[in-house]
C-alpha cells in the first residue's frame, strides 16, 4: 500500500507543466535518434546529458529516459519499412515487420509494433512498481556462468529457425562468431585478429554490420529487381489503427510470454537485443502459424517488439536497485545520476522516495505519451513508402551512413558499411539467413566472456554450468530448445509405434 | 528604440572583446574542442569527462562547445592513436587513466605518453580492498588469513579489464602476501562490486564511486586503501564510519600502494598559449562547487599538477607501471 501512495506522489511529481513538456520533448527526440541507425539511444543520451546538469535530478531524469522510450519507439520505424533496423533490438522486428510493408501492411505492422511495444513497457512498470526489491535481489544471483547460460539459450532458441539448410545457418553464426572475436581479448588484454589495421581495434561495432548488411544490401537487392518498392499502395488512414486495435486482443498469449521473457532478460541484465531475438524464436516454435514467420505475420512483430521493451524498461531496476545497468543507455543514465548526485544502490529507494517514484510513475506517463505521439503519425511514416524508389533510396543511402560515421565518428566505419552491404547482398543470393550472423555479432563476444569468466573461477571445470538449480535449469532448457524439433519428432515416432 | 538597444549590446560585446584582448592577448579555441574519452560510456573517466563537460557548459568557462567523444578501442589504443596523429590541433584534448602506460606495454599498440603533450592532473582515482559483508574477514589481517588458508588458486579476485590497473594491484597483493589468487577480469567496475555483493567473487579492489552505494547499503565492507595516508573525507558513509577511517594497506601489513591518474593531455606539437588555455580552464572547473562534490562523492585524491611537476610525476609513474608490469609478466611479447 506504502507504494501506492508512493507512486500517486510521484504522478504528482511527473505530472508538473515543466515535466511534461520535457516528456513531450524527450520522445520527439527519441523517435528521432531512434529511426537514424547508428545514433542509438546510448549516444543520444549520452550527448544530452550535460544539458540536463543544470536541471532538477527529477526532471532530467524524466527527460532522459523519455529519449531512451522515443528510442525504443522509433527503433521500429526503419525496420519495418526499410528492412533498416535503427536500433539492436530490432532487427528481430524486421523479419515479419518488412514482408508486411512490402505487402501493402505497413500501417498494421506499425501500429502492431508501437502497441506491443507499449503493452511490454506498462507490464515491465507494474512489475517494477509492485515487485521492485524482490527482483532486486534475483540479479545478484546471476554470475558469470547463469550470464552464459541465458546467452546459450538465446542462442538455442535461435538454431533451427529459418527455414535454409541448418548447415547454412551453423556457417552464417560461425562467421558471426568470428567476426565478433576481433579487437580487444578482454580476458587476456590481448589484441586479435586486428592484423596491425588501428581502425580494427574497436572490432566489428554490430550496428555497423546491421546498417551494411540489411539496409545497403536490401537496396541492392531492390535495385536489382527493378527499382520498385512493393509498398506503394499502402493505405494512409488513421483506421488502420483501430483495425489492428481489434485484431491484437488475440495474440495474447504470445504477448503475456513476450512481456515475461523482456522482463526477465531485463533484470538479469542481458538486455534489450537477445531478448528480443529470444521471443521471437520462442513464438516461431510455439505459434499456431509459426510456419509463415517471415513472410509478414502480425504475431512475428508483436513478440520481438513486447519483449525488447518489457527488457528496456525492466533494465533501470537493477540500475537503480544494484547500480548495474541492465543495457549500454542504462548505463549513461546511470553516469547521469552520479553527476546529479545521486548515488544508486540500494538506498536509493529509501533515500529519494521522491526520485525514483517521479521517475516511475513517469515511466508510465512516458510511454503513454510515446504512444500518442507515434501512433498519430502511423499514416505520416506510411506514406514515406508512397515516394518513388528512386528518390528514397539516394536518402536511404545518406541516411545509413550518416548512421555509420555517427557511432564513432569515423569515415573508415562508412567504408565497412558498403563492404557489409555487399556481403549481405550476397549471402542473401546464396540463400544464407542473416539472423544467426547478427545474432552471433551481437552476443558472441559477450557469451565468450562470460563463458571464460566462469571456468576461470571453477578452475576450467564445465560442471561449473550445472552447479545449482538456477543455471542448471536455464542450461537444460537451452538443451531442449536446441533439440525441439528432434524430440518433437521422436514423440510422434512413439505415439505412432504405439498406436 | 530596437535600434538603441542594438547599439548597447553590440557596444557591450565589443566592450568586453576587447577587455579580454587587453587582459589577457592568449589562444583560445576558434572551433569546438574533442575531449576524447580512451574508455566506454558510463565508466569512471567517461563520467569524469562528462561532469567537467556539464560544468563548463553551466559556467560557461567556454566561448566553444567541448564535445566527449568515447574512443575505447583496443583498451584505450584508439583514443591515445587519434590524439597522437592529430599533431599540432589544439582542439583535441584527451583524459587519461591508467590505460595511458598499461595499454601500450600490455598490447604493443604504438604510443607512449612522451607522443602527447601534457596539460594537467585533475585527481588520482583510490584503490579500497573491499569484501561482502557477510564474510567474516572484519581486518587485513582476517582476509589475509583466509586466502592463505584458501587452496591456492581458489580465492576469487574480480577487477575491470585484463593486465590494467585493478589486476596490477592483484598481483602486488598477491606478492606481499605470498599467495595465488583466481584473478577474473569483468567489463566496467560496477559490475565488479555487485559479482562481490553475490558471492560470485571473494574480494575486489574497486574504486570508491564504484562501490559506495552497496557500502552504505550494508552489503560490502572495506578493509583498506592502497594509499599512502587515509583519505581525506570525514563524513559518515555507513555505520558511523567515514572514508577518512578507513586504514591504508601498508599500516595493516599489505605493502601496496597504487593510485590511478586522472589527467589530461592533448595533441603533440601544440604551443604553450594553447596548453596554458587548457591549464587555467581546468582551474577554473576545480573552483566550482559542482566539481567539489564530485570529488566528495568519489573520495577522490585532489592532488593538482601541472606543467613539469605533470610530467615529472607521469614519467616516475611510467617507470613504476613497467616494473610492476614486468614482474606479473604482463608485457607484450613483441
Amino acid at each position: 500500500m506504502e507504494e501506492l501512495a508512493n507512486l500517486f506522489h510521484g504522478f504528482a511529481v511527473a505530472l508538473q507543466p515543466y515535466n511534461i513538456m520535457l516528456m513531450v520533448i524527450g520522445i520527439t527526440l527519441g523517435v528521432i535518434i531512434g529511426v537514424l541507425p547508428g545514433l542509438g539511444g546510448a549516444n543520444g543520451v549520452a550527448i544530452l546529458l550535460p544539458l540536463t546538469f543544470s536541471m532538477p535530478p527529477t526532471s532530467a531524469i524524466i527527460m532522459l529516459s523519455c529519449i531512451y522510450w522515443g528510442a525504443l519507439f522509433g527503433g521500429a520505424i526503419t525496420s519495418i519499412l526499410f528492412n533498416i533496423p535503427g536500433e539492436p533490438w530490432s532487427v528481430a522486428t524486421t523479419f515479419d515487420g518488412y514482408p508486411m510493408a512490402q505487402q501493402g501492411r505497413p500501417g498494421e505492422a506499425l501500429t502492431a509494433a508501437f502497441t506491443s511495444s507499449f503493452v511490454g513497457a506498462l507490464f515491465a512498470v507494474i512489475m517494477i512498481t509492485l515487485v521492485a526489491p524482490l527482483v532486486a535481489g534475483f540479479a545478484l544471483r546471476f554470475g558469470p556462468a547463469e550470464k552464459f547460460a541465458v546467452y546459450f539459450l538465446a542462442f538455442c532458441s535461435f538454431v533451427g529457425l529459418s527455414k535454409e539448410p541448418p548447415f547454412k545457418t551453423i556457417a552464417a553464426m560461425m562467421m558471426g562468431f568470428a567476426l565478433a572475436a576481433v579487437g580487444l581479448d578482454s580476458i587476456t588484454g590481448q589484441l586479435r585478429l586486428t592484423f596491425g589495421v588501428t581502425e580494427l581495434l574497436n572490432g566489428f561495432d554490430f550496428l555497423i554490420a546491421v546498417i551494411g548488411l540489411f539496409g545497403i544490401g536490401e537496396i541492392l537487392l531492390t535495385m536489382e529487381e527493378g527499382l520498385a518498392f512493393r509498398g506503394g499502395n499502402a493505405s494512409i488512414n488513421l483506421r488502420v489503427v483501430l483495425q489492428t486495435w481489434r485484431e491484437l486482443p488475440a495474440y495474447w498469449v504470445t504477448s503475456l510470454r513476450s512481456c515475461l521473457i523482456g522482463c526477465w532478460m531485463g533484470v538479469t541484465p542481458a538486455g534489450a537485443t537477445p531478448a528480443s531475438f529470444m521471443s521471437y524464436g520462442i513464438a516461431k516454435r510455439l505459434a499456431r502459424r509459426g510456419n509463415n514467420f517471415g513472410k509478414g505475420e502480425i504475431e512475428g512483430v508483436i513478440a520481438p517488439e513486447t519483449a525488447a521493451h518489457a527488457a528496456g524498461t525492466s533494465a533501470l531496476l537493477p540500475m537503480l536497485s544494484l547500480g548495474v545497468p541492465g543495457s549500454p543507455t542504462a548505463a549513461v543514465l546511470l553516469g547521469g545520476l552520479l553527476i546529479w548526485g545521486l548515488q544508486p544502490g540500494p538506498m536509493l529507494f529509501v533515500e529519494q522516495k521522491e526520485f525514483v517514484w517521479g521517475l516511475i510513475a513517469s515511466m508510465y506517463l512516458g510511454n503513454l505519451a510515446g504512444l500518442i505521439v507515434v501512433l498519430t503519425c502511423v499514416p505520416i511514416f506510411a506514406a514515406i513508402l508512397r515516394v518513388p524508389f528512386g528518390i528514397i533510396a539516394p536518402l536511404i543511402l545518406v541516411l545509413c551512413a550518416i548512421g555509420a560515421y555517427s557511432v564513432h565518428n569515423s569515415t573508415f566505419d562508412v567504408m565497412l558499411m558498403l563492404v557489409f552491404g555487399v556481403l549481405g547482398y550476397l549471402l542473401k543470393k546464396c540463400n544464407y539467413p542473416l539472423a544467426p550472423l547478427v545474432l552471433a555479432i551481437v552476443l558472441g563476444d559477450k557469451a565468450e566472456e562470460a563463458f571464460r569468466q566462469s571456468l576461470l573461477g571453477s578452475q576450467g571445470s564445465l560442471g561449473v554450468f550445472f552447479s545449482n538449480g538456477l543455471v542448471g535449469t536455464i542450461m537444460a532448457l537451452g538443451l531442449v530448445a536446441l533439440f525441439w524439433s528432434a524430440i518433437q519428432e521422436g514423440y510422434s515416432r512413439l505415439r505412432t509405434a504405439m498406436a | 528604440m530596437k535600434p538603441f538597444f542594438l547599439n548597447v549590446a553590440l557596444a557591450a560585446m565589443a566592450m568586453s572583446c576587447a577587455s579580454s584582448t587587453a587582459s589577457r592577448a592568449a589562444w583560445e579555441p576558434v572551433r569546438p574542442v574533442e575531449f576524447i574519452v580512451p574508455a566506454g560510456t558510463g565508466g569512471g573517466a567517461d563520467q569524469m569527462a562528462r561532469t567537467i563537460q556539464g560544468i563548463v557548459t553551466k559556467h560557461n568557462l567556454m566561448k566553444q562547445p567541448l564535445v566527449v567523444i568515447n574512443k575505447a578501442g583496443g583498451a584505450g589504443g584508439e583514443g591515445f592513436l587519434d590524439v597522437k596523429t592529430s599533431s599540432g590541433n589544439p582542439h583535441k584534448i584527451i583524459i587519461t587513466l591508467s590505460n595511458l602506460f598499461t595499454t601500450p606495454l600490455a598490447t604493443g599498440i604504438p604510443f607512449n605518453w612522451k607522443d602527447l603533450t601534457p596539460v594537467a592532473m585533475l585527481a588520482l582515482d583510490e584503490f579500497v580492498l573491499w569484501v561482502n559483508a557477510e564474510k567474516p574477514y572484519n581486518s587485513v589481517k582476517d582476509y589475509v588469513e583466509a586466502a592463505k588458508k584458501a587452496p591456492s588458486g581458489t580465492f576469487k579476485m574480480g577487477g575491470t579489464g585484463s593486465k590494467q590497473e585493478d589486476q596490477i594491484i592483484t598481483v602486488g597483493i598477491e606478492k606481499a602476501i605470498d599467495v595465488k589468487f583466481t584473478y577474473i577480469p569483468y567489463k566496467g567496475g560496477g559490475e565488479v562490486a555487485v559479482q562481490l555483493v553475490g558471492n560470485h567473487v571473494d574480494s575486489t579492489v574497486n574504486n570508491p564511486i564504484e562501490a559506495v552505494a552497496q557500502w552504505r547499503g550494508g552489503k560490502l565492507r572495506p578493509l583498506c586503501v592502497f594509499d599512502a595516508q587515509p583519505m581525506a573525507y570525514d563524513e559518515p558513509i555507513a555505520d558511523g564510519k567515514a572514508w577518512k577511517d578507513i586504514p591504508t594497506c601498508k599500516s595493516q601489513g599489505l605493502a601496496m600502494e597504487y593510485l590511478m591518474l586522472r589527467g589530461i593531455f592533448m595533441s603533440p606539437k601544440v604551443t604553450k598559449d594553447q596548453t596554458e588555455y587548457y591549464v587555467e580552464l581546468f582551474k577554473k572547473v576545480r573552483a566550482t562547487p559542482e566539481w567539489q562534490e564530485f570529488m566528495k562523492s568519489g573520495a577522490f585524491n585532489t592532488t593538482f599538477l601541472t606543467g613539469a611537476d605533470y610530467a615529472k610525476w607521469v614519467e616516475a609513474e611510467e617507470k613504476r607501471h613497467e616494473g610492476l608490469m614486468k614482474e606479473a609478466g604482463f608485457l607484450a611479447s613483441n
